[in-house]
């Protein structure tokens, strides 16, 4: 699929940094004219995988957090949140409903929320190397869009 | 403060507000759990309506809610959902675990 633009951030991972991330996101899929519901799935599906960037990646320490935004021609918005952390063992594991290596601050719901709301999810992870989610997500065409 | 509390003799609701996210979570279980450790509520009602954003970090700080009632032998239910929560709630299954008006 061509891209017909695309932003790249980085940040440091904090938590404080889960606003900006999922505000820049919608702010950037905003060109595709998406409903509410569909600006709202955005958001949520990205504060999932920056935090488990965050929770997860970085356990002990700070590191980087890289999101790209592409837009891509027919109305699709790609998300990808890239770290250099420590990993995912097991995917399949680490996706299921319910599972979580984290505290009971964590409610091992991340991987189902970003499936349930994204039309496209893919892992791929490295121990010891990090982790890069992408999210595909296509916007119902209205009259008068961006692209 | 993201929590509002009123209500007594036992039935106590708590109104939530702001973003639940994980950043803003672990204030808001804090605030929860010590509060209802000082109310000791028989029925607790968590009302979302002042919620403004919420993610899976959210479903974390209503489970240790219910966690905490439980070992109280009390009750606790969800209200006044708005829709960006109530669709995380909806493909969390938290209704199976959780009542939600």
């Amino acid at each position: 699929m061509k891209t017909l633009d695309q932003i790249t951030v980085t940040f440091t991972s904090r938590s404080a940094n889960e606003g900006f991330a999922r505000t820049a996101a919608a702010c950037f899929a905003a060109r595709l004219d998406p409903n509410l519901e569909e600006l709202a799935d955005i958001k949520t599906a990205v504060s999932e995988a920056v935090t488990n960037a965050i929770v997860h990646a970085y356990p002990d320490s700070l590191g980087k957090i890289t999101m790209r935004l592409r837009l891509l021609e027919g109305g699709v918005l790609e998300v990808q949140i890239r770290d250099s952390g420590v990993g995912i063992p097991d995917i399949e594991q680490a996706r299921t409903p319910l599972f979580t290596t984290g505290s009971e601050e964590r409610s091992g719901m991340g991987f189902t929320i970003m499936e349930s709301f994204m039309d496209g999810l893919t892992v791929r992870s490295k121990p010891g190397r990090g982790t890069t989610v992408t999210m595909r997500k296509r916007i119902a065409r209205r009259a008068g869009a961006g692209l | 403060m993201p929590i509002t509390i009123s209500g007594s003799e036992g039935a106590v609701t708590m109104l939530l507000s702001g973003e639940i996210d994980h950043h803003g979570a672990r204030v808001m279980m804090g605030e929860l759990e010590e509060a209802i450790a000082a109310l000791l509520p028989r029925r607790l009602t968590l009302d979302l309506s002042g919620v403004t954003f919420m993610d899976s970090s959210g479903i974390a700080v209503l489970l240790r809610a219910q966690k905490r009632m439980r070992a109280l032998g009390g009750t606790v239910q969800v209200t006044a959902v708005p829709p960006q929560p109530r669709r995380v709630l909806d493909a969390a299954g938290m209704g199976r675990l959780i009542p939600i008006k």
